[in-house]
């Protein structure tokens, strides 16, 4: 009977070609952009949160800063007031925690080109002032020479350690070791180089020259914020170091027990949580958007149905005198509303997948398929057939046999 | 003797229009047995159409009772009158109405579908019932796609299709040419015949002189009912 029923709705369906398609391209458009953000937003969630782990598990990093903020002007406000956190204070950290594997500093100074005597590079390579423990905080293997060590940093060194791809483009006949490079006009004497990372994510990841922290500073400027970069001796220690270092930074920068701390601790979680606080919101505004789309869908959809009843009265009439129930007939204008809500919806959900993953590919990140957002569209695919459905599928229901049968 | 198929007592029906109360019938008795070919005849308003509507059971009278094939239809819910049309009743129309973007084999099957018959079963009746017409050759045509008169044969065997205990004929031969219309006369007496219980409605004469007992209405009452000799 069902399965008729479903025969009855695809036939009506496709004895109104065009009207049907108008019909169902409103759902399909608010499924769509439903299923395109969901896409897109989980291909780079996924991507980002495996960069991140790359971080290394067991490191926090210590920012005047958030990574990632998201608020109105008075959030951006209170973290300008926050004082630097400078050299000296990195120099007390230290001292204060011997019992961690190690403190680091990573800064980002300028991008710009890096030129040997063979060759330059693109203008894309990333200068960062370092310490010697954020080589081991941030994955960083060097593969031939040796890495900036605490001397290095004291002295203000010009030294510098390359990534793989860099070396190999300015060395190419052989070691970079000793040579000598170009960077905004400052020329440093290469003593190491990296192991390549090769990011999928983020070419970046090895397209960088790190300095001692102190030569950048002294190029550079010393009034800037530094963002310090703790690693913990294991996973268990992991949460004990993170309190140690709150606790040492406080009474470092005088902070009173009452206030709350005027820096960012973040770890891969906080990272993670941050970034999914981003694209929450922006879910929820697609959400919003995509609501108001399959209302007005809804509606059409409706509105068709209802000159469909209209129109099928005789038909309507026919089925009753030959001894349909309502309830045949409700089931019957429901179900048609149904089906050209799911077709509209499957379309959506198809074109959905493919533009989220299209976004997928042009940004560089894995595609992937959001199943339970394919599910939970073709759900309100369902709901709103049915609720939108209902009224002119009662209508069609109520219809007085008699009257319906002497309908022209 | 048997029970009447068809036992109509003192049966009235009223329609309010507006504030005036139309009085379409006013208390008619019938009784009809099986095998029986009757013609209800009368002028327009006289009740013929109401009168019809309650032996379809599409509608239900204001008083009296209405006994068909041994189920009390005047105290039957809406459902119940759906499932009754479905089982007892097979209709036949002036204007054939028949559903216009089905096959034939698609129309004759519908009551069947409503009756809950299997997929393999229900196709098996509904050819049979388009062959025993004789419309073997059109059962994948739609009604645009047949004449008048096959058009007609496609809805005598959907009104046969569920085997009902009467076949209730408006005006049948009404949309037809004279050739047409003759051929869809023999086809009842044919029917007849076989022992099937029709009830013809018409306001045609010669149409009527086809059947065994003529019931003509006016003003909402049995005028007459005598049994007609078919030459």
């Amino acid at each position: 009977m069902n399965f008729e029923l479903l025969k009855i709705s695809i036939q009506s369906i496709l004895a109104h070609k065009l009207r049907s398609i108008l019909t169902l391209l409103g759902i399909l458009v608010g499924v769509f952009s439903i299923i395109l953000v969901m896409t897109t937003m989980r291909a780079l969630q996924g991507s980002i949160e495996t960069e991140i782990s790359s971080l290394g598990a067991n490191t926090v990093q210590i920012k005047k800063w958030p990574t990632i903020s998201f608020g109105g002007p008075g959030t951006w406000e209170k973290y300008r007031r926050r004082h630097d956190l400078d050299y000296e204070q990195y120099k007390k950290l230290r001292l204060a925690l011997p019992s961690v594997k190690g403190i680091g500093i990573i800064n980002h100074f300028d991008t710009d080109e890096v030129s040997s005597r063979y060759d330059t590079t693109n203008p894309d390579i990333s200068l960062y002032g370092v310490t010697y423990p954020t080589f081991s905080a941030r994955n960083m293997v060097v593969e031939e020479g040796r890495a900036i060590t605490d001397t290095d940093v004291e002295n203000r060194r010009n030294v510098c350690v390359l990534g793989n791809p860099l070396a190999k483009k300015l060395f190419p006949y052989g070691s970079a070791i000793s040579q000598r490079v170009r960077f905004n006009s400052i020329n440093y004497t290469v003593i190491g180089v990296l192991k390549e990372k090769g990011s999928l994510f983020d070419a970046g990841a090895d397209n960088m020259i790190l300095i001692p922290i102190t030569t950048a500073m002294n190029y550079y400027g010393h009034r800037r914020s530094l963002d310090f970069l703790v690693e913990a001796v294991n996973s268990k220690e992991f949460d004990d170091t993170i309190e140690q270092v709150r606790g040492v930074l406080r009474s470092i920068r005088h902070i009173k027990p009452i206030e709350e701390d005027d820096f960012e601790i973040e770890t891969n979680d906080t990272l993670i949580t941050q970034f999914q606080n981003v694209t929450l919101t922006i879910r929820i505004g697609i959400t919003v958007v995509s609501s108001i789309a399959l209302l007005a869908a809804g509606i059409g959809i409706m509105n068709i149905m209802l000159v469909s009843v209209t129109e099928r009265t005789r038909e309507i009439g026919i089925r009753r005198a030959i001894g349909a129930k309502k309830r045949n007939i409700l089931t019957q204008f429901i179900m048609e509303a149904i089906v050209l809500c799911q077709i509209g919806g499957i379309a959506g959900v198809i074109l959905g997948v493919l533009g989220g993953n299209l976004a997928a590919v042009v940004l560089k990140v894995p595609m992937t398929v959001p199943v339970d957002w394919v599910i939970i569209g073709l759900v309100i695919c369902s709901v709103v057939g049915i609720l939108f459905g209902s009224y002119p599928a009662w209508k069609a229901a109520n219809l007085d046999p008699i009257e319906s049968l002497r309908h022209e | 003797m048997s029970l009447p198929l068809i036992q109509i007592e003192n049966v009235c029906k009223a329609y309010n229009m507006g504030a005036e109360t139309v009085h379409a019938l006013r208390g008619v008795n019938l009784e009809i047995f099986k095998g029986e070919y009757v013609a209800i005849m009368g002028p327009s308003g006289s009740g013929k159409s109401t009168l019809m509507n309650i032996l379809g059971c599409l509608d239900t009278p204001t008083s009296g009772s209405f006994i068909l094939n041994g189920h009390a239809v005047d105290q039957m819910d809406d459902d119940e009158l759906a499932d009754i049309r479905n089982r007892e009743i097979g209709f036949v129309f002036q204007t054939f109405n028949l559903l216009p973007r089905s096959t034939s084999l698609h129309n004759v099957e519908l009551p069947l579908i409503y009756a809950g018959v299997d997929l393999d079963e229900r196709l098996e009746i509904a050819r049979n019932a388009l062959i025993q017409v004789g419309l073997k050759e059109r059962m994948n045509h739609k009604p645009n796609e047949l004449s008048g008169g096959q058009r007609q044969r496609v809805a005598v065997a959907r009104a046969l299709v569920n085997n009902p205990s009467i076949l209730l004929a408006d005006e049948p031969t009404g949309n037809l040419d004279t050739a047409t219309g003759d051929e869809i006369m023999l086809l009842f007496d044919e029917l007849y015949k076989k022992g099937n219980t029709i009830i013809l409605v018409t306001h045609e004469e010669d149409i009527a002189q086809r059947a065994r007992r003529i019931i003509r209405i006016r003003d909402g009452r049995i005028a007459s009912d005598e049994p007609h000799q078919v030459s």
